[in-house]
């Protein structure tokens, strides 16, 4: 296919119909919702979504309503990247033989922290290996929220969780985040991305490019959870703004491996008085609150230290050197 | 089989969802409403783009927006969000 840059305009998107439709069950203030509305604004043609088992897939499917005006298709909580793998293998069949009526389709998998990090992560880990042609999609909200907000490899230390919660035996989650994105690049696939809604433009441009080149494609996008994060509902885009601002969760994109920041983190890396302190993104997210305890100063610390050296290992990664 | 409900026969297969869910109104949720002040507002559409409900719409004919009262739940994201802070949150 041709990879010309798709260019766009705030209206051109407004204008375009919705294809994640209104009515949805989710949460107010849900932002994964507003993820899938701006990634369903970004295709190119006809498309196929298969969502596996998570809040997303239960929100949009209640029965007998549907939220999807694409063809859509579940399937079990760990193999949204397997169900694509098929679903492509079977687009290629039908070409081969003629009965395909489109000249291409693409095929989207969309999956949760949950059914990517722990348990769809054999299924992703295989299906970009055999190089099948999808973009897979991982909204983060950081824990199983649609089971009742237990944690997952994607939740942060320190946060929270009904699994992990915070008192005096333990300081919420003990262990680290689990760096996906950089284990989906050391599958040497062609594209693999970070986005966050606020920057909608740079997420839209990331969904096109990822179903624009030719193999796998992985995108991970970042998507507050009011609801688990216990914070405040209308702060759910504002949240994935400052986790950005503040170095968390920066934006880059690796293509063929060549790691490139995004414009959003660029400005950080080249104007460090920028990047904002972990307790801005940090403060009004109840799941955090136990670490603003006197007691617990010593984890705000090393939260602040670990963000900071993933920060530099990232700049290494795309070769600019750290300014102080 | 009585004559009010419906039998396997007749009602969709399982697993197919065959209504779209904008015949299901989530309007009726939300504590709160976005009310615009229309000298403030500038039509970034930023509160488009934004809602989790799409329940903002771009009105090219009009070049307006419009709030969709049927479907917004009252999250306040658009007040939230907007630039020049012309969206406030009024108890409905």
């Amino acid at each position: 296919m041709a990879t010309q840059e798709w260019k766009f305009t705030t209206k051109d998107i407004a204008e375009k119909p919705d294809l994640f439709l209104s009515g949805h069950r989710a949460c107010a203030g849900c932002a994964p919702t507003v993820v899938l509305r701006l990634i369903m604004k970004a295709i190119r043609g006809p498309t196929i979504v298969t969502q596996a088992t998570g809040c997303m897939e239960v929100v949009s499917s209640i029965y007998p309503y549907t939220s999807w005006a694409v063809p859509w298709l579940h399937t079990a909580f760990e193999t949204a990247a397997a169900n694509a793998s098929g679903i492509e293998a079977a687009l290629k069949a039908l070409k081969k033989k003629g009965k395909l009526k489109h000249e291409h389709v693409d095929v989207i998998a969309i999956a949760g922290d949950g059914g990517t990090y722990d348990i769809g992560f054999q299924a992703l880990s295989g299906a970009v290996e055999r190089g099948h042609d999808f973009l897979f999609v991982l909204y983060d909200n950081e824990a199983y929220m649609n089971t009742g907000i237990q944690r997952s490899g994607g939740t942060p230390k320190g946060a929270a969780t009904t699994t992990s919660p915070a008192g005096t035996a333990i300081p919420g989650k003990l262990e680290y985040k689990k760096p996906i994105a950089d284990i989906m690049v050391a599958h040497e696939i062609p594209y693999v991305a970070t986005a966050s809604p606020y920057y909608w433009r740079d997420l839209l441009a990331k969904v096109r490019k990822g179903l624009e080149v030719e193999g796998p494609a992985f995108l991970h996008v970042l998507a507050p959870c009011p609801r688990g994060w216990r914070s405040d509902q209308a702060k759910s885009i504002e949240y994935s703004r400052l986790a950005v601002e503040t170095c968390v969760f920066p934006l880059w994109e690796a293509v063929n491996g060549q790691y490139q920041l995004s414009v959003a983190s660029k400005l950080i890396a080249l104007a460090p008085q920028k990047k904002r302190p972990v307790t801005d993104y940090l403060q009004g997210q109840g799941r955090f609150r136990h670490l603003f305890t006197p007691k617990n100063k010593h984890l705000l610390e090393e939260f602040q230290r670990v963000t900071d050296e993933r920060w530099q290992r990232l700049l290494a990664k795309c070769g600019i050197t750290a300014k102080t | 089989m009585s004559a009010r409900e419906k039998g396997w026969k007749e009602i969709a297969p399982a697993g197919v969802c065959s209504k779209p869910s904008i015949t299901f109104l989530t309007g009726d949720w939300k504590t709160y409403m976005p009310v615009r002040d229309l000298e403030k507002c500038t039509r970034c559409l930023l509160c488009v783009l934004f809602c989790p409900d799409g329940a903002i719409h771009w009105k090219p004919e009009k070049s307006d927006i419009e709030f969709d009262y049927n479907f917004c739940k009252g999250c306040g994201i658009c007040a939230n969000e907007c630039p020049t802070k012309a969206i406030t949150m009024k108890v409905e």
